[in-house]
């Protein structure tokens, strides 16, 4: 279906879509066996001007909105998720920057990010903080000029392998939600260390690590906005960043459909293909049906996004929902449509099945949206007409 | 440096069919690319350009429809593109070709001159070493590595028949590079901003300054006398049986056919 | 010749556009219209059904002074200090059309040594240019190409050969642009054409899948490269005679300096395009341990290893042994593909093998439209079983 994107964005999407058939393809399958961090694919990525999409153009970047980082990460999910989340998690932890940032703090990061000389991780989730992120432990004492990080951010995608870190911890214990301040910490700084990487059940090319905070003193420039402001901070990043998310379930569900549908056309049981099924291509029509849904609602939220709205919770929340369920579905059905075919490790939808379950955990789990989407509904019924 | 990259559009030949009735090409479906070589030609180019600064044109000789491959080439990192089209031109062989683009060269005062080895649909390798002759400058073919590059002068590896010379060169040169050169950089998103608004210098037979007869059918001595599939491959045979049975067969074969 | 569309015989069938390789016909006003992007390949006059696209002659070009050019050339060519096999393919083939031409066969051979200028006389040349000028030890397009031309602008050849090696393909070239004339590259057919005494150069383009036909009829001398391994070695005569000319080679310069020439040694004592038997290998052997099998079993037969581009990607085998669109063409008399499916860029590379063998476990397996003899099965089952009968016939 034309979804009417403009002679840019379709630019983007040839572009992505390029990188990911000629340079994620051929390799996504060892980048999963072997757990390999996607290197090379990022200095593709860095090289053809897609980190900076986001990015003002005054910081270096290309000015691009939501529905542009949007379409580029579709396209990537579609050959793999581990990459498309090594490149999504980068926009996760800039939005603090680009959101709340000084024109300093934008002039040091935000360049080096565009250009994609340095990856970002974003660090909010601790052990006894997951969903309830107010649960953190991790804090951070003012000390004179600096502050003092103590504490474990847990599951950090990019950990280890980023440079830029914004990481949310709490400078006042006693103030509970206002509380928590977002702050700027680069690898390399005495008292910042990393746990080993996790071993997952799927995006294995993503590196998952613990980030670990002994005594670790950063300037005060280091602070983003106001102390007080960190749970905000947070929830507005994950605002910005859920619909993007949404793109990576239209993606992956698109890549395994694509591939469901070409084996069903070729692999012949009782004397037909199996495309010719009914009950094939009941499951075939569902599928396609959800993707495009998923993609309709993930697109005009975007869009509602780009449009300069302030209010974008609870859809961003809705498009997230739909979109992940969507992929987990979708995958799932796909193997089922390969049979033993799709089970086996030499076709790549088992991966994508595996690859997809994170969607529907990953920056708020789908019953956490759930809970936004009803809060937001509750919110504005009481509100007078 | 000012660096020329002399390229062209061909169809895919990997995706080419043949009609065995009428001894004829399919075109029709085929898709338009940037010969692969000079895709390497391209990034030699432009890597050149990263550390020694300069500038890098492509130029083509073609239809109209080979500006999108010279829009290609900038949307790589070429800054500008000049196509040599028009009447005149028709029915060029590597000569004429040869010398139109070195008439255009002429014009855009180049240090270095880079060429794919052989388009592959000539398939005849022979327009990089006659560009040269027609500059009247050296050329090295074959190019797979740039061992050192001074402002004055290079050194290369240059792939031979058994294995490969170290060459010495004075700029101004033409290369022609092979696969091994390099890896070819995707488009970047600038990059393809650029291609879409850039402004492609479009030259005919005055602009170069070139006589008509060195030109176009006129300026070619070799013409094509008849195209024609070849035969397809006479004898098949698919031998069947257990490994030892098939290999027994294979020997019988061909001690029979005098092979071993 | 250019050709163009009588309208009245159109019936905008659309077969001549569907058969361009140029794109260059349109339909115009309900017809078929060739329009300037035409390279007069005559693809569309050969398919039209109503015989409505024909050829006509275009303006006057004024044809050089033919008949005072006589006699065929054959480049020699001198490399790691011996006459390249090709040489004697040229001489072969050389012979031939001056035979028909009744004219002379001369040499030029540069570097070397008198005795190697003998032996080109003993292969069938009646003279021969030679020059041992130290310039010529290595390789360099400057001197070679000048050298050529002067030689071929004194003594005008009607029809000058070289072979399709590297050295040949890098500056027959500049001889062409020199002199102006025209040059076929890589070609496998040489014919006359007994009216014109023109040369009738055939050969491969687009990627294999078409071969073409060439004329020079305007210019001379005609002058082709022409792929090693197709043509017959001329026949040795030990009591031929013939005179051995030795040219003065003062005044050359070249703007390149050859170093140090690197010989591949990996590729071992047998050149790939040389090699009269070649043992490849593909995907299908999954790892490199596969080569060291192909090796023993090229050993065995006096052959070389060649690759198929995956295997070459895989890191398994240097670039050098890779076979196809984007490596080195080659024309054994047997070649045996292990594992290789057979991708249309690999069979550019060796369709023209006399005999074809492919074993892959893969039945559907496009290499077993080519292969003179296919073989289903796992190749590390296959390949022992072979290697073992030979040397047991070896030892009879």
């Amino acid at each position: 279906m034309d979804y009417f994107l403009t002679e840019e964005q379709l630019m983007i999407k040839e572009l992505s879509r390029q990188i990911a058939e000629e340079r994620v393809v051929p390799v996504r399958e060892e980048l999963d066996e072997k757990e390999e961090f996607p290197w090379e694919i990022m200095n593709v990525l860095a090289q053809s001007d897609l980190f900076g999409l986001f990015i003002p153009e005054e910081y270096g970047g290309l000015g691009k909105g939501s529905l542009e980082l949007s379409i580029a990460v579709e396209e990537l999910s579609k050959a793999c998720l581990g990459v498309s989340t090594t490149y999504a998690a980068n926009a996760l932890g800039t939005f603090p920057i680009l959101l709340f940032g000084t024109d300093e703090q934008k002039k040091k990061y935000l360049p080096d990010i565009a250009s994609g000389k340095r990856l970002v991780a974003f660090g909010l989730t601790e052990a006894n903080a997951g969903s309830d992120a107010g649960g953190i432990q991790t804090t951070a004492r003012k000390d004179g000029d600096s502050y003092v990080l103590n504490g474990t951010k847990q599951w950090i995608t990019n950990g280890g392998e980023a440079e830029i870190y914004t990481i949310i911890a709490l400078t006042d214990k006693a103030k509970g939600a206002r509380g928590a301040s977002a702050f700027i910490v680069e690898k390399g700084t005495p008292g910042f260390g990393f746990g080993k990487k996790e071993k997952k059940m799927g995006i294995r090319a993503s590196a998952t690590r613990e980030l670990i905070f002994e005594d670790c003193r950063i300037p005060k420039e280091n602070l983003i906005a106001k102390e007080g402001m960190g749970f905000i901070v947070a929830m507005k990043t994950l605002d910005s960043s859920r619909v993007g998310v949404g793109a990576q379930g239209v993606g992956v569900a698109q890549g395994a459909f694509d591939e469901a549908l070409k084996f069903a056309r070729q692999r012949v049981q009782f004397g037909h293909p199996i495309v010719s099924f009914q009950a094939i291509q009941h499951m075939l029509a569902d599928m396609a049906t959800e993707i495009e849904a998923a993609r309709s609602l993930v697109y005009a939220v975007a869009r509602f996004m780009d449009s300069g709205a302030k209010e974008f919770t609870k859809v961003s929340a809705m498009a997230k929902l739909f979109a992940t369920d969507v992929a987990m579905k979708v995958t799932t059905n796909a193997v089922q449509v390969m049979g033993g075919s799709g089970y086996m490790r030499e076709y790549p939808v088992e991966k994508m099945m595996r690859d997809a379950k994170i969607l529907q955990i990953y920056e708020g789990t789908n019953q956490i949206q759930r809970n936004v989407i009803a809060q937001n509904l509750v919110k504005e019924a009481a509100k007078p007409k | 440096m000012n660096i020329v990259v002399c390229i062209k559009q061909v169809p895919d030949t990997a995706e080419v069919r043949i009609n065995h009735e009428t001894g004829t090409l399919i075109r029709e479906g085929v898709p338009s690319i940037i010969n692969p070589y000079d895709m390497h030609a391209i990034e030699a180019a432009i890597r050149i350009k990263e550390k020694k600064g300069g500038k890098v044109t492509a130029v083509t000789m073609g239809p109209p429809q080979a500006e999108s491959a010279l829009r290609e080439a900038i949307s790589l990192g070429v800054d500008e593109a000049v196509l040599l089209t028009g009447r005149e031109f028709a029915g060029s062989d590597t000569l004429a070709t040869s010398f139109a683009l070195a008439s255009a060269i002429k014009k855009l005062s180049a240090d270095m001159v880079i060429c794919g080895k052989q388009a592959i649909d000539g398939d005849t390798s022979q327009v990089g070493p006659e560009v040269a002759e027609f500059l009247g400058i050296p050329h090295i073919a074959y190019v797979r590595k740039i061992v050192e590059l001074q402002d004055n002068s290079i050194k290369v590896e240059r792939m031979m028949d058994e294995g490969h010379d170290v060459i010495e060169a004075q700029i101004p040169l033409l290369l022609t590079v092979v696969r091994e050169l390099n890896e070819p950089r995707l488009p970047s998103l600038r990059g393809k901003m650029a291609a879409k608004k850039a402004d492609i210098k479009k030259w005919g037979a005055a602009d170069i300054e070139a006589p008509a007869e060195k030109l176009g059918f006129s300026g070619s001595p070799t013409q094509v006398k008849r195209i024609f599939t070849p035969e397809p491959r006479g004898e098949r045979k698919m031998l069947s049986g257990s490994a030892e049975e098939m290999v027994d067969a294979l020997i019988k074969e061909l001690l029979q056919k005098k092979c071993l | 010749m250019p050709v163009r569309v009588e309208r009245e015989k159109c019936t905008a069938c659309e077969s001549c556009i569907g058969v361009c390789p140029y794109e260059a016909i349109v339909i115009k006003e309900g017809r078929a219209f060739i329009n300037e992007y035409c390279q007069m390949c005559s693809a569309c006059l050969t398919v039209c059904p109503e015989g409505a696209i024909t050829e006509y002659e275009e303006g006057n070009v004024p044809a050089q002074d033919l008949d005072s050019y006589r006699g065929v050339w054959v480049f020699a060519e001198n490399r790691n200090k011996m006459i390249a096999p090709v040489s004697y393919e040229l001489l072969g083939a050389g012979r031939r059309l001056a035979d028909t031409l009744k004219v002379e066969l001369s040499a030029v051979l540069f570097g070397g040594t008198a005795k190697d200028a003998e032996e080109l006389i003993k292969r069938g040349a009646d003279k021969v240019y030679f020059s041992d000028d130290p310039i010529f030890e290595t390789f360099n397009d400057e001197p070679y190409a000048g050298l050529l031309a002067a030689l071929v602008n004194t003594h005008k050849p009607e029809v000058l050969l070289a072979g399709a090696t590297a050295i040949g393909r890098s500056f027959l070239p500049r001889v062409a642009a020199k002199l102006r004339s025209g040059l076929t590259a890589d070609c496998t057919g040489l014919e006359i054409e007994a009216e014109t005494r023109n040369l009738v150069q055939t050969r491969p383009a687009y990627g294999g899948n078409i071969m073409a036909s060439i004329l020079c009829p305007r210019t001379r001398p005609q002058m082709a490269t022409v792929r090693p391994k197709v043509m017959k070695k001329g026949e040795y005569d030990p009591a031929r005679k013939g005179e051995v000319i030795r040219v003065e080679a003062g005044g050359l310069s070249s703007r390149t300096k050859v170093l140090e020439s690197v010989k591949d040694i990996s590729s071992g004592k047998v050149n790939l395009q040389e090699a009269d038997v070649i043992i490849s290998g593909g995907r299908g052997l999954k790892n490199p341990e596969g080569f060291k099998l192909l090796s023993e079993l090229a050993a065995l037969l006096n052959g070389a290893v060649g690759a198929s581009r995956a295997a070459v990607d895989e890191g398994w085998i240097g670039y050098s042994h890779q076979v196809g669109q984007t490596g080195k063409t080659v024309c054994p008399k047997l070649y045996i593909a292990c594992g290789i499916s057979g991708a249309v860029q690999h069979l550019v590379g060796m369709q023209s093998s006399d005999y074809i063998i492919a074993i892959n476990k893969n039945p559907e397996a496009p290499i077993f439209n080519v292969a003179t003899y296919g073989l289903v099965g796992d190749l590390y089952e296959i390949l022992p079983l072979l290697i073992k009968k030979l040397k047991e016939i070896k030892e009879k």
